[in-house]
């Protein structure tokens, strides 16, 4: 399966970005290759709607699961439309996340925020 | 790096005002400014020196080409945001354009372009220890997230090895402070004893809530509203909020930010409440690093 | 009407701003009011409209504001993705060979509907915060309220002003949205005075910079009010001094006032300090207004 993580470099060294939307690159890996490849986020410098577009951009790369800090409500939303499960991730390292992940310990993610224009103190 | 954000749902609640307090207390080594719409702390943490400029570029606006433009007026007819004049010339209003590009796409003539618009400057004051990110944004610029991010960007790649940042948040619950909200360890609210300051204050505390982030309470200027304060203090209590502390107004916290002074570098009382403050929210800081 | 008016008709716009909230712009805009007697009082400040708290005002009609946004028909769209590509605020993503439209991104440029080759989108209405109107003692009272969350409150703003087009006899009080971003600008418009209200602090200096730049650009005729004066060394009335700007009124800093402020308490109606205070201000205001009608007309 491919897992698709917001990152702030473009190495497997790098950590995981705090923002989904606003990560300059997603490092989607591919569980069964064990390849990993580094894609640009074009969202990062959207002015408005970064995480709809940044999820636009993970379906669009076949992703079936997203491991990342935190998710807007709205990205979520694409996220989920497409059946691509959200997990949070628990570390700062890339690779202590993957491993975690693939021993089954990262949560689901349960907290999604209001994100940028939305529903905050409803 | 661990973030400290200070936050206060409505302005001129004293947000800056502590926050310099803070920066002085700790010697922080990394700072910033989130306040893009009217940051203020550049005015008191003393830098003499000119800060690094980068323009910052909102979403391109439509301009003319009036030698191209064949008067059809297809432009205008579309424009949702009456940007678009006739006379003399099809011309289009800088302010009332969002950048849509509807007029572009309409033009049959390819009269309309669309233009990178800078809608802010991003600064950056830096030395051999530390690094202040600030950003102002220009007039008739909307609020932007997309700011508030490149300023903290910033600041952290200015100031990597930094152990604490000291956050000077967005006022308001939009775009700007979740924006300022990601990537932080702690927040510390602002609150002003007034009807329409609690609200605010409510509703910066569920956003802060969503995002998980542990949440503090002072209340400036206090005494100006003592029944109000215990409002406020009751409301923490119930919702399990740490209440640290409570600043009186003073004067001397006036004359103190009209000498481009922290309050804590002179001696006045606001000052003193101000690093008692600050001790316990260091306390809360360092106390969840261990979990 | 206050006696110094006479009985000339008195038709006046006037917009009462601040760089940043907290200024003291309700304070200024809803004593005016109150002071002023026969007024209407505007709070274009729709994401955090305060002037309601204050004015308590009853009777409320009100009025739904809408603005139009994409409705996609999934049996049409053939997913070429054109709208997802066009749309500069990424309302739109396609997932699943279904579109979906995101509302509270979307700012109703209508560049969607207008290019889908298949014509999938069309528009609905979709509600994103209302006008009120009701009545306090003599004052009319509008009050614009944005719905959290959504993108702009300017067609609220533009439905605001529109209901209340000049009229005769009528002074009417505009209380603006703090800042001076596009919503602002707005708000003036129409205005024919603009009230400026800073702190006497740096950061109060700061801040009237930037509506002092914003009313130079629009050429509306204004003034300072300096709110919150203390004994000591005020820097926005150096900087006032210094630009040559007019300062139209002092309000002193004081706990009592402090207090009926933060208990959303009208101060012209509770002691009679504060009714002569507002008073002479609005007759400094309404002359520099004639002033500025006879000299520039």
């Amino acid at each position: 399966m491919k897992i698709a993580i917001p990152v702030d470099e473009k190495n497997l060294e790098s950590s995981v970005c705090v923002s989904f939307g606003r990560a300059p690159y997603f490092l989607v890996y591919d569980t069964e290759t064990k390849g990993s490849e580094f894609i640009d986020n074009t969202a990062e410098t959207s002015t408005g709607g970064a995480g709809i577009k940044a999820a636009q951009i993970i379906v669009d790369n076949k992703a079936n699961a997203l491991l990342t800090p935190r998710c807007g409500q709205n990205a979520a939303d694409v996220i989920k439309a497409a059946d691509i499960k959200i997990y949070k991730t628990t570390f700062s390292s890339i690779k202590d996340n993957l491993a975690a992940f693939t021993d089954g310990k990262l949560p689901i993610l349960e907290e999604i925020h209001a994100g940028f224009h939305g529903h905050a103190g409803n | 790096m661990k973030q400290l954000l200070i936050l206060s749902g409505k302005g001129g609640t004293g947000k800056t005002t502590i926050a310099s307090a803070f920066i002085k207390l700790a010697d922080a080594k990394a700072y910033a400014d989130c306040d893009v719409d009217a940051p203020n702390l550049h005015l008191i943490t003393g830098w003499d020196r000119e800060p690094q400029k980068k323009d910052y570029y909102g979403l391109p606006k439509a301009k003319i080409n009036t030698d191209l433009c064949i008067r059809c007026d297809q432009c205008r007819q579309n424009c949702r945001f009456d940007a678009i004049s006739a006379e003399p010339d099809y011309k289009v209003d800088f302010f009332a354009c969002e950048g849509c590009g509807v007029c572009e796409y309409v033009c049959p003539v390819g009269a309309v372009g669309m233009e990178p618009a800078v809608a802010g400057e991003l600064m950056l004051y830096s030395d051999e220890v530390k690094a202040f990110s600030t950003a102002q944004l220009r007039m008739g610029s909307g609020t932007s997230g997309m700011l508030v991010t490149e300023v903290k960007k910033q600041m952290k790649s200015a100031a990597s090895d930094a152990k604490l940042a000291i956050i000077d948040g967005s006022p308001g619950i939009g775009c700007p402070v979740i924006a300022s909200l990601s990537g932080v360890d702690m927040v510390l609210i602002v609150a002003e004893p007034s009807i329409s300051g609690i609200s605010d204050m409510e509703r910066i505390i569920i956003t802060a809530a969503k995002f998980g982030i542990e949440t503090a309470v002072c209340i400036n200027k206090y005494d100006t509203n003592i029944k109000n304060s215990e409002k406020i203090e009751q409301f923490c209590d119930e919702q399990g909020l740490p209440f640290v502390g409570r600043v009186s107004f003073d004067s001397g916290a006036v004359k103190a930010i009209n000498n481009g002074q922290s309050i804590v570098d002179i001696d006045c009382k606001s000052g003193t409440e101000v690093t008692e403050i600050y001790h316990k929210i260091m306390n809360l800081l360092y106390d969840n690093s261990d979990d | 009407m206050p006696d110094f008016m006479g009985t000339q008709a008195i038709n006046m716009r006037i917009a009462v701003l601040s760089g940043k909230g907290g200024t003291g712009k309700t304070l200024v805009s809803v004593n005016l009011a109150a002071a002023a007697k026969v007024s209407t009082y505007v709070d274009c400040d729709v994401e955090e409209p305060n002037g309601h708290l204050f004015l308590k005002p009853e009777g409320i009609q009100e009025e739904e504001i809408s603005v139009r946004i994409p409705k996609v028909d999934n049996e049409l769209c053939n997913g070429c993705r054109k709208c997802v590509d066009f749309c500069n605020f990424n309302a739109l993503a396609y997932i699943k060979d279904k579109l979906i439209v995101f509302d509270d991104v979307c700012h109703s440029c209508g560049g969607c509907v207008l290019l889908c080759p298949e014509k999938a989108l069309t528009e609905k209405e979709k509600v994103i915060g209302k006008v009120q109107k009701g009545i306090s003692d003599e004052v009319t009272v509008w009050t614009g309220r944005l719905n959290t969350g959504e993108a702009t409150g300017i067609p609220i703003i533009k439905k605001l002003l529109v209901e209340n087009s000049p009229q005769t006899n009528q002074l009417t009080f505009i209380d603006c949205p703090p800042g001076s971003a596009c919503i602002v600008m707005e708000s003036i418009k129409d205005a024919d005075y603009c009230v400026l209200v800073a702190e006497p602090t740096l950061f109060g200096v700061h801040n009237l910079n930037m509506v002092y730049e914003l009313v130079k650009l629009f050429n509306k005729p204004f003034g300072v009010v300096l709110n919150k004066c203390l004994q000591e060394e005020n820097p926005a009335e150096q900087f006032c001094l210094e630009k040559n700007i007019k300062i139209v009124g002092r309000i002193p800093f004081d706990n009592e006032l402090g207090t009926l402020n933060s208990n959303a308490e009208i101060a012209v109606n509770k002691n009679e300090k504060y009714r002569e205070l507002f008073s002479n201000l609005l007759e400094t205001v309404t002359k520099e207004v004639q002033h500025e009608a006879a000299t520039n007309p």
